[in-house]
């Protein structure tokens, strides 16, 4: 591609996006005759250099676009279909320049659709102007002699033939800026266009310049009297300038990646049938090049979710007591180092509570997890992957690549985003990311004879441990912890995590607290320098897949040192340590091999630790001893406008005299009970394997939870304690007939916790410990309504079995769901080609009973 | 490429000592040869690579040509010579015990690899020259930088 033509290329993008604006702007106010001539003069230019470059396709279609736009300038009135037409000519022309732009030349095709579009609009358009715009006008004093009427004068204008443009002299792309007769366009001639390699060459001189001038500082300081002193002041006086208006080239208003919004607006809300309004603040806020270019398409994504998810029709609207017109509010400006960016709506906001059904049913978090989360900690489930809340899937967006994309863009910048909402007020993001990439704030640490650069970001605070000192080191086998305040934070030797030896003692280092996400854990350090403000430059591509290093930078005395990404580190910290943390971490999916549990270990009668799953509870209380009645000699409490029972583990548990009781709430429907427990012990995940069956009622087993024999407790039992008919009363209706369930798991303890759980909905269970048994019952010739199987077994696995199962004739069509602790989307589909009918999440009972209830009854409806 | 010039006959080579052979690097691709100072070490990365340095404000990746051809790790001696190339926009640094002359070599006289080459070498070698008294290879840059995904996945 020759220059020529780049230069076009380039220039003809920049005036389309202006037109792009300009063309919305005008349709609103169609009066405005500047907007009109700035948009006609672009449309216009771009012609003219079109057939001077010689390309054809280019030129009929900005002169067919041109034609109409005269028409507007003669007064006609821009329709909102003229003005359709010409933003998808406009689209037509940006297709042909990228084409361009790749060096392929003029594509094949003509616009002869378009353009006969826009001629028949030229035509169609005449009558309309003479009603629209024309007025009699009345001079107020009879007319003089020689004078003709103003309408007259009119008529003679318009009936003057016009003359067909002539060709304007070819020339090259005005070096000017394309906005200067814009009102708020900036003076021409006050900018020029540079190439970006140049900007970036120079960038990379000055920050050459600014390491040769600390090197002359440091060697002038050791000489007291240098004459150099004077002159070294001045030069780098000179060189802090230079290398500031050198970063100041790099940055561009954020308004450049706002310029295609009230384009995208407008079209999205003709094709809703919404009325939108853009309100843009702040749009002269600069940042770098760099980060503008990252958050360019999360910004578009969400202002399309405003658009499409977030505003509500006009009707819903009214019916709301809104006015009818939404407004996307976004705003820019600079807080310390940083550029804040709001999107705002105001809409209904996000839907909480299908967003909680969402989470769940994603197996993000457990159904008794949720209850205890905050509306804004359950908002924040929209940033995890794959999570979509439109209910459907529009054109626009809802394809369920969504905000966890943008929240992966901003993170990569080092930026964060929060997101506030009021339900039926309207929607906000916050985001705030650093004004350049290119140079961050870094803590210079050392680590095995080393130096390391840890983004000052993502440092909490600096800890020196002593074993004396309040912030105590301790271990836990072999991994050390950090007791810091009220938390227990996992700590790694930054040179562990660097795969070098453990040298020296934990306790002889400084910790670095460091917190990536919600994540925080200590970087154990030999030792801390200072902070400094360095130049982050990109890593060799040799050295990329290092998770550990973001970058690589030039300190002050001209070597060479690595940043540390703090993600990396998180990640290479998981993988040093167990998960002791893991279950103090409130929302993980479980992406543990083996699969965890989490259980709420407890005492009740004895000193010996018992456990329950905690999926199993709907809520921890701890309720006043004062409000626990006696009634028909049972211990009962009003909670929640009904009477629930309390129920004791043992005779043992007494109900304490005084103080707090801690209860264990479990609720089925509208029916609760609670378990008196002594005291609630912790919160672990950890793998549920029992180990020792026990003979005792309400005692499963014992298994090895972090380390202690714990019992773990049957809840099935306790539940008809509390009332009879717990698993029997239900919604089933007695005439329905029994169907029949083969339930296939390996672990007992999810036998018996199923098991009754099947029972009281209404199906008749047969429980298999292994596939193989399963596949002899089913050649035995017992029929069966649905097959419920566990996916991790031993010998054979779930997705093994569904195999086999399609692979013989006779049970083939039996439905199968999948129950596994493991809910990925490579598992989803592999168990969809197996052919599971559903995919249900350990623990999610009531998941499990829809697709049971879902399965059987198309099992009778076929 | 390795072989610029084609249409002459005569080529000129960066001449280098690594190991105890003579290698020859196309000069065409040598961009500099400097001394390595303030080597910093790379933890988690190849071991082909023996750190990086700043170079008059460019960060240059170092080689170690002995480990990357099999003839013997420096293993923390002190670098003598780094000899700069340029590939893809970013700089290496290619370390080597010392450099010789520039030779002007007849493209005709290359000999093919010798079946029995040590595949480290073979797969960088472009042939084989005999000089009075010694034998100098002629190597391609790009292979030699060709580290990475093979490296990464060991």
């Amino acid at each position: 591609m020759d220059d020529l033509l780049r230069e076009f290329v380039t220039e003809t993008n920049e005036s389309l996006d202006v037109v792009d604006v300009e063309l919305v702007r005008f349709e609103q106010d169609p009066n405005n005759a500047k907007i009109l001539d700035n948009i006609f003069r672009l449309v216009h230019t771009i012609k003219g250099t079109c057939g001077f470059l010689s390309l054809p396709r280019l030129e009929a279609l900005a002169h067919a676009a041109e034609t109409l736009m005269g028409k507007f300038r003669d007064g006609w009135p821009a329709t909102h279909d003229a003005v359709t037409l010409v933003l998808a000519t406009i689209d037509r022309i940006k297709e042909i320049l990228e084409s361009l732009e790749r060096g392929e030349g003029e594509p094949e095709g003509a616009d002869n659709d378009l353009i006969a579009q826009l001629e028949r609009m030229v035509e169609s358009s005449g009558p309309q102007h003479a009603i629209g715009t024309l007025t009699p006008q009345v001079l107020e004093r009879p007319l003089r002699p020689g004078e003709n009427s103003l309408d007259e004068l009119e008529r003679a204008f318009r009936e003057t033939p016009v003359d067909p443009p002539t060709p304007k002299p070819a020339k090259p792309a005005p070096a000017d800026s394309p906005t200067k007769d814009d009102d708020s366009g900036k003076g021409a001639g006050q900018s020029i266009r540079v190439a970006v390699d140049t900007l970036e060459h120079l960038m990379t001189m000055v920050s050459e310049l600014v390491l040769t001038r600390n090197q002359l500082l440091e060697i002038v300081r050791c000489h007291d009297d240098s004459e150099f002193k004077t002159p070294l002041q001045r030069l780098s006086n000179v060189t802090a300038e230079l290398q500031e208006g050198v970063m100041k080239t790099r940055m561009q208003p954020i308004g450049n990646a706002w310029q295609k919004f009230p384009r995208i607006v407008r079209d999205l809300s003709n094709e809703l049938g919404k009325q939108i309004d853009l309100e843009m603040q702040g749009a002269e806020t600069e940042l770098d090049r760099q980060v503008l270019d990252l958050i360019k398409d999360p910004l578009t994504h969400m202002v399309r979710n405003s658009a499409d998810h977030g505003l509500e029709t006009p009707q819903e609207r009214a019916a709301a007591g809104k006015p009818s017109h939404g407004s996307i509010r976004l705003s820019a400006y600079h807080e310390g180092g940083y550029v804040i960016i709001q999107i705002a709506d105001d809409g209904r906001g996000l839907d909480t509570a299908r967003i909680k059904a969402k989470a769940v049913s994603q197996g993000l978090v457990s159904d008794a997890e949720i209850e205890k989360l905050s509306e804004a900690q359950i908002h924040k489930f929209i940033f995890a992957p794959g999570f979509s809340t439109a209910a459907k899937i529009t054109s626009v967006s809802g394809r369920g690549v969504g905000m966890d994309v943008v929240r992966n863009n901003i993170d990569q910048i080092g930026g964060t985003i929060d997101v506030k909402s009021i339900a039926g007020v309207g929607l906000s993001f916050t985001i705030k990311i650093p004004l350049t990439l290119a140079i961050i704030a870094a803590l210079i640490v050392e680590a095995g004879g080393n130096r390391y650069a840890i983004p000052q970001l993502s440092v909490v605070e600096l800890v020196r441990a002593r074993s004396g000192s309040e912030h105590r080191i301790e271990r836990i086998k072999d991994t050390t912890v950090l007791r810091l305040r009220d938390k227990l934070l996992p700590l790694a030797r930054l040179s562990d995590l660097l795969g070098g030896q453990s040298t020296g003692d934990v306790e002889s280092g400084f910790i670095v607290v460091t917190q990536v996400g919600s994540q925080t854990f200590g970087i154990v350090v030999d030792a801390v320098f200072h902070t400094e403000e360095i130049v982050v430059k990109p890593m060799s591509s040799k050295l990329r897949h290092i998770a550990m290093f973001s970058g690589n930078t030039i300190l002050g005395d001209g070597s060479v040192i690595m940043i540390i990404d703090p993600n990396g580190a998180s990640q290479a910290l998981g993988s040093t340590i167990t998960s002791q943390m893991a279950a103090a971490e409130t929302v993980h999916p479980a992406a543990t091999t083996e699969q965890s549990t989490s259980l709420l270990v407890f005492r009740a009668g004895s000193s010996q630790l018992k456990a329950v799953p905690l999926s199993l509870i709907t809520r921890l209380e701890e309720i006043d001893v004062r409000k626990i009645e006696l009634s028909n000699d049972r211990h009962m409490l009003q909670y929640r406008g009904q009477l629930m029972p309390l129920i004791s583990m043992d005779k043992a548990v007494i109900v304490k005299g005084e103080g707090a009781q801690p209860l264990l709430v479990f609720s089925d429907g509208s029916r609760s009970m609670a378990l008196v427990v002594d005291e609630i012990v912790d919160i672990v995940e950890d793998r549920l394997d029992i180990q020792v069956a026990s003979e005792n009622a309400g005692v499963l087993g014992s298994a090895i939870i972090k380390g202690q024999a714990t019992e773990i407790i049957d809840v099935g039992h306790f539940l008809p304690l509390a009332f009879e008919d717990w698993f029997r009363s239900k919604e089933q209706p007695a005439q329905r007939r029994t169907r029949s369930v083969l339930l296939i798991d390996d672990s007992p303890f999810f036998r018996n916790m199923l098991t009754p759980v099947l029972q009281a909905a209404g199906y008749e269970v047969t429980v298999t410990g292994s596939a193989q048994e399963a596949l002899a019952i089913l050649n035995d010739g017992r029929a069966f309504d649905v097959a419920i199987t566990d996916i991790e077994m031993p010998d054979m696995d779930g997705f093994e079995f569904a195999e086999a199962v399609r692979a013989d004739g006779r049970i083939a069509e039996l439905p199968i769901i999948a129950l596994s602790s493991l809910v990925s989307a490579e598992a989803v589909e592999r168990g969809r080609r197996v052919g599971f009918h559903d995919y249900v999440a350990k623990f999610d009972r009531q998941g499990l009973i829809a697709a049971l209830k879902e399965q059987t009854d198309v099992g009778r409806a076929a | 490429m390795s072989t610029e010039n084609t249409g002459q006959s005569l080529k000129e080579y960066v001449t280098a000592m690594i190991g105890g052979q003579l290698f020859g690097l196309p000069i065409l691709r040598v961009q500099d040869v400097f001394i390595p100072e303030r080597l910093t070490q790379v933890p988690l990365a190849p071991p082909e690579i023996a750190g990086v340095l700043n170079l008059r404000g460019r960060i240059v990746t170092l080689i170690d040509m002995g480990g990357r051809l099999g003839l013997g790790s420096r293993d923390g001696a002190a670098p003598l010579m780094a000899i700069g190339v340029e590939s893809r926009g970013e700089s290496y640094g290619l370390l080597v015990d010392s450099v010789g002359e520039v030779l002007k070599l007849d493209d005709n006289a290359r000999e093919p690899n010798p079946i029995n080459l040590d595949p480290r070498l073979a797969r960088v070698s472009t042939g084989i020259y005999r000089l009075e008294g010694q034998l100098l290879m002629g190597v391609d840059v790009d292979r030699i930088l060709d580290i990475g995904v093979k490296a990464i996945a060991a």
